[in-house]
């Protein structure tokens, strides 16, 4: 079994989102990058529970950025995945960022290949969908459950109000996301392993982009909360029914 | 040409979302002189025809028993078909579970540029240029579509449906459509529950409350009003309740018209995930809780005081 992990970097969740260069570009200064969560704790964590299921199994990462980046995917490499790819790329459009894992994903021959159902930056959700038409294998978005049994998949997806589930044969793109796996930390043991598992850095495939971001905006504050005393919630909900005519 | 809109379907219904991309599809084919059209694709229990109360002129109804269960790579080949056959210029999904599965696949398929997650209409007047959430609610960006073909993935409830008059022309879209490969087994629903992702309305509990025994008030609050209920990471990770309700930066994202926090701390990540709601209440006993500088409104009290007044008060409003 063959698995390929696509990993991202993200900014920390708890990092200040700014703005420099007349809003064109994300304010990077300071900022720690960590592995985007639904990459690393749903689609990676998964990927070694199956290896430590079937031992036979082998897990590669796949990243698209520039050198910035090694040090997530160290950290990636430290949690369980055996070998790392970095496409020597750097873009804000999915589709050639896509364009460049599909030609990995083609050398490869993966059985699986894993998203997290969207990364924390850009919240495109398109890498699993776009590789999967790009690769012509079938797509299961929003998993949150996968098991293997043999080369069939059962997967289940969430749906509005509730989840899907269905099979289907090996080679499988699948974006994950929570309920499929739990964070991990990496031990001491993994972290020195890291170190030396290969990182290999490919230069990119020609793709053009289709789409290019123009410039961002912070939302307008907010006009600041009114308060009301804890004695006259009747209050609070005279002002929901009345002033916002919520309900 | 055409603004081509996908109405997605459950169990042979139109979602709302659905009506929200059919208003935007019309509005844009207006301010593109172009005409709106939609495919609906599968089994329907709705009349189609009724699309054109939202401007939508004609409906391509791919109907076949393969087609029954959502599939995405079936259901995006179905749709590309219809795009050419239509040449559409624009394609709008809805921004939900199957516009997610559906839209980046078109995209590859059709080379055609994917805005998703768009907030408002495209500016046309120079270029195509979409607004679109990033950075998980924390910020926008405006993204220039440079292919031919754009698809725009619209964000549920960031567009009010527009009903007026009208009615659409149906006709039966004759597709080629491989067996799906993927196999559908059960649809598991949770009964008598609002979707998180559908609701307007949404009662939100975290970790003030304690214990999963304590979200009794939630729920009448949530059944009186008729919303949805939501809960924080502590929530969910602590089991108290089910991980579908869990909203923030690595949970669900959701903009409903209100978002009622009830012993939620107001973490930036919660934030993240809620904060592009119409009206925020924040229910905490910490006046210092940085939920309040989010919120519009909000009691500084112990929420199990607090909640059972509140739910008094309503329902003195609804007269029950």
């Amino acid at each position: 079994m063959k698995i390929l992990v696509c990993i991202s970097k993200t900014p920390d969740t708890t990092a200040k989102i700014a703005f420099v260069d007349n809003n064109t570009k994300f304010a990077a200064d300071g900022v720690q990058w960590i592995i985007n969560p639904y990459d690393e704790w749903y689609a990676l964590v998964r990927a070694i529970e199956l290896k430590e299921k079937d031992p036979a199994t082998v897990i590669h990462l796949v990243n698209v950025g520039g050198a910035d980046t090694e040090p997530i995917i160290r950290k990636a490499l430290a949690l369980g995945g055996d070998e790392a790819i970095r496409v020597n790329f750097d873009s804000q459009d999915s589709f050639s960022i896509a364009s460049q894992i599909a030609a990995i994903a083609k050398d490869g021959a993966y059985d699986l290949i894993l998203t997290g159902k969207e990364t924390l930056d850009f919240n495109g959700a398109s890498i699993g969908g776009m590789l999967a038409e790009l690769l012509d294998i079938p797509f299961i978005s929003l998993a949150t459950k996968l098991d293997l049994n043999g080369t069939i998949a059962t997967v289940s997806r969430e749906i509005e109000g509730g989840e899907e589930v269905a099979e289907a044969a090996l080679p499988l793109v699948v974006s994950c996301q929570k309920g499929m796996a739990e964070q991990r930390i990496p031990n001491m043991k993994g972290i020195m392993g890291a170190r030396t598992k290969p990182l290999k850095v490919v230069e990119p495939v020609a793709a053009d982009p289709l789409t290019a971001i123009v410039g961002f905006e912070l939302p307008p504050a907010k006009a600041g909360v009114k308060l009301v005393s804890a004695d006259q919630p009747e209050e609070l909900v005279r002002l929901l029914h009345e002033e916002a005519k919520l309900f | 040409m055409s603004v081509l809109i996908y109405i997605d379907q459950a169990e042979g219904q139109i979602k709302k979302s659905s009506f929200e991309a059919a208003s935007y599809g019309a509005r844009l084919a207006e301010q593109t002189s172009t005409q709106a059209e939609a495919v609906v694709v599968g089994n329907s229990s709705a009349d189609l025809s009724m699309l054109g109360k939202y401007g939508i002129k004609k409906v391509h109804h791919v109907n076949n028993e393969m087609l029954n269960h959502f599939d995405a790579q079936t259901y995006t080949r179905v749709i590309g078909q219809v795009t050419e056959a239509c040449q559409a210029t624009v394609v709008v999904l809805s921004n939900n579970v199957n516009g997610k599965a559906i839209a980046p696949g078109l995209s590859a398929r059709l080379k055609a540029g994917l805005v998703a997650g768009a907030v408002s209409l495209p500016d046309t007047s120079n270029g195509f240029v979409v607004k679109k959430g990033v950075f998980s609610g924390k910020a926008f960006a405006n993204v220039n579509v440079l292919s031919p073909i754009k698809i725009i993935g619209l964000t549920p409830n960031a567009f009010s449906p527009v009903a007026g008059e009208g009615t659409a022309e149906v006709v039966a879209f004759n597709a080629s459509i491989d067996a799906p490969r993927v196999k559908h087994l059960a649809t598991n629903k949770v009964q008598g529950q609002i979707p998180l992702s559908e609701a307007e309305l949404v009662i939100s509990g975290g970790r003030g409350l304690k214990g999963s025994e304590n979200w009794g008030m939630i729920e009448e609050l949530a059944g009186l009003i008729g919303a949805a209920t939501a809960c924080s990471r502590a929530v969910a990770d602590a089991h108290w309740r089910p991980h579908h309700e869990h909203v923030g930066q690595t949970g669900g994202s959701i903009a409903p018209n209100l978002y009622f926090a009830v012993g939620i701390s107001g973490a930036i990540q919660h934030l993240a995930g809620v904060n592009r709601s119409k009206v925020i209440v924040v229910i905490n006993k910490d006046p210092e809780a940085p939920f309040f500088k989010a919120a519009d409104y909000g009691i500084v009290g112990d929420a199990f005081e607090v909640m059972p007044k509140v739910i008094d008060a309503v329902k003195k409003l609804k007269g029950a």
